[in-house]
């Protein structure tokens, strides 16, 4: 017979295990990619370029043209997206268009990450091959960019909205504009939370395989101009996989790319609190 | 005797639906302090929100009626918001200093206004201040963050902010709601001082703070205006029986 209490105690195992298996879940992996990757991790790995199809030298190549690519996608993501936040927060009222932007937001993070990819080929690759390269860093970095679109216009959006009502209204009593209110209390209130976002969609964008799997080079390349092809971590990471030509080494571009994502979302709490040091307490 | 600065007349006001406030008439006279005194949710929040069109900003309302500042109704179509928020300033229940230093506050309005010469921006930042009675407190750490102030040092910094963009009148909604009895009479002494250069108007919940700080009073009841006069005519010997309910206490 089951006593209540022990019935009790059962579940709080149950749930406690639960809890546990995510932790184990983390450690195993993170356990297995570093055990794999230390062995060819050293300097040579991770500053001079791949010889002999990647069995040889390093993954310079990689690092940078992931760095390159991401920093594309932000560049052109944020802009757009912290301006639709702000448009979205401060100039408008709730009704049918900001619902439509939103639903437009939700869907645009729901579509397949290879579907960004397959979009990505036929329009830049193909379409606007001109203005592009081609198969270019530049390319895999505008792809990117519409997949952490809406990342970043929904983290700016919430931080946008939890400036306080009364600092508003405070510079409303002093003849402010809403331009000059956006501009001078709004911006500045939302942008630890703006900044947070973008670096948390740095680390996503930077781990993306499928988007930019057609517009990256197989043979490592050294990036020379954002028009012209290059490597990413991922894709390399799934060529070299793919072939059989070094799991080892694969497991080491793993264990870089972990650690640049981790470093990402790391200084991503850093420096939201660095810079809410001076705001509301 | 001195001039009317506002002149309102026959204000409505709804949110939606409800009606908020019922054909108010009122004289404001300059250099005087008006406070308007009613239970919560009378309207005299509202009210005093129509004088520099705060209420503008919110969504479904609807205003009929006139607000005549110096004869100029600032409902008018060609009244512009901008300026006239310069020249009316407010202070809030809660002290609402920006997350910047105490020099930044202060400076806001003369440099969104354009004032960029900085020797004279210093001036006006210290006449604000000073003219806060804030100066002798703050006067050595202008840099400093001004959430860092006390409660009452941040509503007397929210008062240099607006003196800073020298306004001709300066609404106070319920300014001391949130700070204790030292820090009131601070303010309480501060608001008796401005009227000699100002048209103040102080929504008040707490009726001694309206006897001791102003010259006429307004007593609001469900949105209207049950009362108006002279502050110690007002307390001593009201007109109305609503009036003198709640002034002694029996109701509210």
């Amino acid at each position: 017979m089951i006593t209540a209490n022990t019935a009790d105690r059962l579940l709080k195992i149950l749930l406690w295990a639960s809890a546990f298996a995510i932790i184990l879940v983390l450690f195993s992996i993170m356990g297995y990619v570093f055990l794999m990757g230390a062995g060819v991790m050293n300097l040579e790995f991770i500053f001079t370029t791949a010889k002999n199809n990647w069995k040889e030298g390093g993954i310079i190549t990689a690092i940078e043209g992931t760095l390159i690519v991401v920093s594309i996608a932000v560049l052109f993501a944020a802009p757009i997206g912290i301006g639709a936040a702000i448009y979205l927060a401060e100039f408008t009222r709730e009704g049918k268009t900001t619902k439509i932007i939103r639903l437009a937001a939700d869907s645009l993070n729901a579509i397949p990450s290879i579907v960004f990819g397959l979009f990505g080929l036929t329009l830049f690759i193909h379409y606007l091959k001109d203005y592009t390269g081609g198969a270019s860093l530049l390319s895999a970095g505008l792809t990117l960019s519409f997949m952490i679109l809406p990342t970043i216009m929904r983290t700016s959006e919430v931080s946008i909205r939890t400036v306080p009502l009364q600092e508003k209204m405070g510079s409303y009593a002093l003849g402010a504009t809403k331009l000059q209110t956006v501009k001078n209390i709004v911006i500045p209130g939302a942008l630890p939370g703006i900044f947070t976002g973008i670096i948390l969609s740095l680390g996503r964008a930077a781990g993306e395989t499928a988007p930019i799997v057609f517009m990256t080079a197989l043979n490592p390349i050294t990036p020379s101009s954002i028009f012209r092809g290059g490597n990413a971590l991922t894709t390399t990471l799934y060529y070299l996989t793919s072939e059989g030509i070094s799991i080892n080494r694969a497991f080491g571009i793993a264990l870089t790319l972990i650690l640049i994502v981790l470093t990402l979302n790391y200084s991503a709490r850093f420096v939201n609190n660095y810079l809410t040091r001076n705001q509301r307490r | 005797m001195s001039m009317e600065k506002i002149i309102v007349r026959e204000l409505n006001l709804w949110y939606g639906e409800k009606q908020a406030l019922e054909d108010v008439n009122m004289q404001i006279r300059e250099n005087r302090v008006t406070a308007l005194i009613g239970p919560s949710g009378c309207g005299k929040s509202t009210f005093i929100r129509c004088l520099n069109r705060m209420n503008d900003r919110i969504e479904g309302v609807r205003i009929t009626g006139k607000v005549e500042i110096d004869g100029k109704n600032i409902y008018d179509k060609d009244v512009d918001v901008v300026a006239l928020r310069k020249r009316i300033g407010m202070l809030f229940q809660k002290p609402n200093p920006f997350p910047m230093s105490i020099y930044d506050n202060v400076a806001y309005g003369p440099r969104i206004h354009g004032t960029g010469d900085k020797k004279k921006l210093r001036e006006i930042v210290e006449d604000g201040i000073r003219g806060a009675a804030l100066w002798d407190e703050v006067s050595d750490r202008l840099e400093t963050n001004a959430l860092d102030l006390s409660g009452g040092q941040q509503q007397r910094l929210c008062i240099a902010r607006t003196l800073a963009v020298k306004p001709e009148i300066i609404l106070f909604d319920e300014p001391c709601s949130a700070l204790d009895p030292i820090a009131t009479g601070k303010i309480e002494e501060l608001i008796h001082d401005l009227k000699r250069e100002y048209t103040i108007v102080i929504v008040t919940h707490n009726m001694q703070q309206a006897a001791r700080v102003s010259d006429y009073t307004g007593y609001f009841l469900l949105g209207e205006m049950i009362e108006f006069g002279k502050t110690k005519k007002l307390f001593e010997n009201p007109h109305k029986k609503e009036t003198e309910d709640y002034i002694t206490g029996r109701f509210g």
